[in-house]
């Protein structure tokens, strides 16, 4: 029988601590049967039995897909007691899922990448594509924001993802006596930057005020609505369309989603409560 | 005798009503587990069943809006209601349902599927609304490109007996969702109940077979007229009207009316339209540990858009407010369905009318919302 509902064993083959209540978990399946292969912008279901299942978005490099990093925060039961596994301990996992991020249309085009928080994660495969493909894309630009500089994601790779030919807007909305850098939300960050509004592609993740936002300025910047991608969430039982936790008006999150052309979306995003 | 052989497929022959037995018994002889509305706790339910005697016989249900009364009925008929609260889902989608176990040897986790082991049921008396029903979870649950292989292990060794509609109550709109009151299609036997007999069109080679010993007579112009009447006198009887050309725009573009707060405050999120909805499909699911901790069943439960864990998100609720809950329901039931499977998810049984404590009527509302405007 061919159960889309089974869980296969996955193992924790590194814990990386990014901030204060949110590691990088890498797993790898365990059956060496078990089909990988990933895009950016796709999730995973984690289940720990006992707990229950979460959909995780991967954030690891897309070339090397047999072990998948998932950056979590501990914000529920089942995150909190993903936060307590070690290196070797075993979950299980299913996926990917999703409609990811359209890689082939930014080729040739200049691309914006806008996430808060830990909206960077679902955007750092794209970044890694981008640094292997460097010259199949035009100029590319990262705005990231964060709390403060304590909530910030990799930036133990910011210099590399600098050198690469990224170039790296990023700020917080309260600084410490140590930081240098932008002090702002995200959207303030656009009036520090030029664009070619005929040639770019707007990727954004983060939440959905700041989504709604970026949304805002770029179409302000005369970006069209087709050319800007946002990423949603909501909550998920099943990533496969059966257990209707996840619609947005006649979109399922999990299966159209979690990447929406923003035009696509429009007409039910960021109504209030729906 | 004419009854010694099966009829073919497609045919319409008429029976004794007495000898429904037998093709319930021809039923159970093949494995089948039947399934049939029965009285029970002052409500018509459904539930295993073994004998003709065990159906509603003489009753009929008195249906408006947040009230359902059980009545003797005028006459002796076998199907002389219309739908109770229970809907065919409960077999086809349980309200809990095994999906798998996880077993942990050690450090490692390991997980098996949970097979359906169930006898392949016959559902008797079907409504022509809940046949539609039935295939409106099927777009859900089968005919996606991901499919559930429980639900299609149930519903494709099911054996669907449709009863016609000979009388409609006040809550029935089928007419307007182009459900019934006569069944076309999806069934393998569909009947249509006269005085003294049944009518009954063979809609399968299953239904053909469970025909084979029974005493059964072609049917002829004149019974074929009754059915023909019956069917139109059904309709006529159905006073309720729910204009649908207009969705799902009507919906989409009122998504910020303020008539959803007037709903909202009379709505007790109780989710008792949900589940007596013979289409919602939403679920979740749950973990069940032993006391070692070593052995979990996942279960998928139903679940409701009334309930507030149900739009849970890290750092919150996306649908806080009861108005927003009711919001969705309405919205993607009359609306959003018809985008996402390419017809309405409402048959117009007329259940979530009923069955509603404080008798909030979906038709009603959508009729105000129209009737307000855009704003």
């Amino acid at each position: 029988m061919m159960d889309p509902m089974l869980p296969h064993t996955a193992v924790v083959r590194a814990i990386k601590s990014e901030t204060y209540g949110i590691s990088t978990f890498s797993l790898e399946y365990t059956e060496p049967h078990v089909l990988v292969g990933f895009v950016p912008g796709q999730f995973n279901m984690i289940h720990l039995p006992g707990f229950g299942e979460v959909a995780i978005s991967i954030c690891s490099d897309p070339n090397a897909p047999r072990v998948m990093g998932h950056t979590i925060r501990y914000a529920g039961s089942v995150t909190r007691a993903i936060g307590r596994l070690k290196v070797g301990d075993t979950v299980g996992m299913r996926g990917p899922y999703g409609n990811p991020w359209p890689m082939q249309l930014a080729k040739g085009k200049d691309l914006m990448i806008v996430s808060g928080g830990i909206g960077l994660a679902p955007l750092r495969p794209v970044i890694l594509e981008v640094l292997h493909h460097r010259a199949s894309f035009g100029r590319v630009l990262l705005l990231y924001g964060g709390r403060t500089p304590q909530d910030l994601l990799y930036t133990d790779e910011f210099e590399a993802w600098q050198d690469g030919g990224i170039e790296l807007n990023v700020s917080v909305d309260r600084a410490d006596e140590n930081w240098k850098g932008q002090v702002g939300v995200i959207p303030m960050a656009f009036y520090r930057i030029r664009l070619d509004h005929r040639n770019t592609l707007v990727f954004s993740c983060g939440p959905e005020i700041m989504m709604r936002f970026v949304i805002y300025e770029s179409m302000a910047r005369r970006i069209p609505k087709d050319a800007i991608y946002v990423s949603m969430e909501r909550n998920m039982k099943c990533a496969i369309g059966f257990c209707g936790h996840c619609q947005l008006g006649p979109l399922f999150i999990c299966k159209q989603g979690p990447v929406f052309r923003f035009s696509t979306i429009e007409p039910f995003f960021g109504k209030e409560e729906f | 005798m004419v009854g010694a052989t099966a009829p073919r497929v497609s045919a319409t022959v008429i029976l004794p009503k007495p000898a429904l037995q037998r093709v319930l018994d021809n039923l159970r002889e093949s494995g089948f587990q039947l399934i049939g509305p029965t009285v029970r706790d002052g409500a018509v339910i459904l539930d295993a069943i073994q004998h003709i005697s065990e159906l509603p016989i003489g009753w009929t249900l008195e249906q408006t809006a947040g009230s359902s009364r059980l009545l003797r009925g005028r006459s002796s008929d076998y199907f002389g209601f219309n739908v109770g609260p229970h809907s065919w889902k409960r077999y086809l989608f349980p309200p809990r349902s095994d999906l798998l176990k996880a077993n942990r040897n050690g450090e490692e986790w390991t997980f098996e599927p949970v097979l359906d082991e169930s006898a392949p049921y016959a559902f008797i008396g079907v409504r022509p609304c809940d046949l539609h029903a039935i295939a409106i979870q099927d777009d859900v649950f089968a005919n996606g490109n991901v499919s559930d292989p429980r639900y299609g292990h149930r519903r494709e060794r099911a054996f669907i007996m449709a009863a016609n509609c000979n009388t409609a109550a006040e809550t029935c709109f089928c007419t307007s969702m182009n459900t019934g009151p006569r069944a076309h299609s999806g069934f393998d036997l569909a009947l249509t109940e006269l005085s003294d007999s049944f009518v009954i069109e063979i809609g399968s080679e299953a239904g053909s077979n469970v025909l084979a010993g029974v005493d059964w007579q072609p049917a002829g112009a004149f019974d074929l007229g009754r059915v023909t009447q019956i069917t139109q006198r059904t309709e006529r009887q159905i006073q309720r009207q729910v204009t649908t050309s207009d969705l799902p725009q009507l919906l989409y573009d009122r998504i910020d009316h303020p008539y959803w707060d007037t709903i909202g405050a009379r709505c007790l999120a109780c989710a008792n339209c949900t589940s007596v909805c013979p289409t919602c499909f939403c679920s979740t699911i749950e973990d069940s540990s032993n006391l070692t901790g070593v052995e979990t069943m996942r279960t998928r439960v139903w679940d409701s858009c009334f309930i507030l864990d149900f739009s849970h998100v890290n750092g919150g609720n996306s649908r806080p407010a009861i108005k927003s809950r009711f919001r969705q329901w309405m919205t993607h039931k009359l609306g959003a369905w018809i985008d996402q499977f390419g017809r309405s998810g409402c048959v117009g049984c007329g259940r979530c009318i009923a069955w509603c404590p404080v008798g909030i009527d979906i038709t009603e509302e959508l009729s105000t919302l129209r009737s307000q405007g855009t704003r």
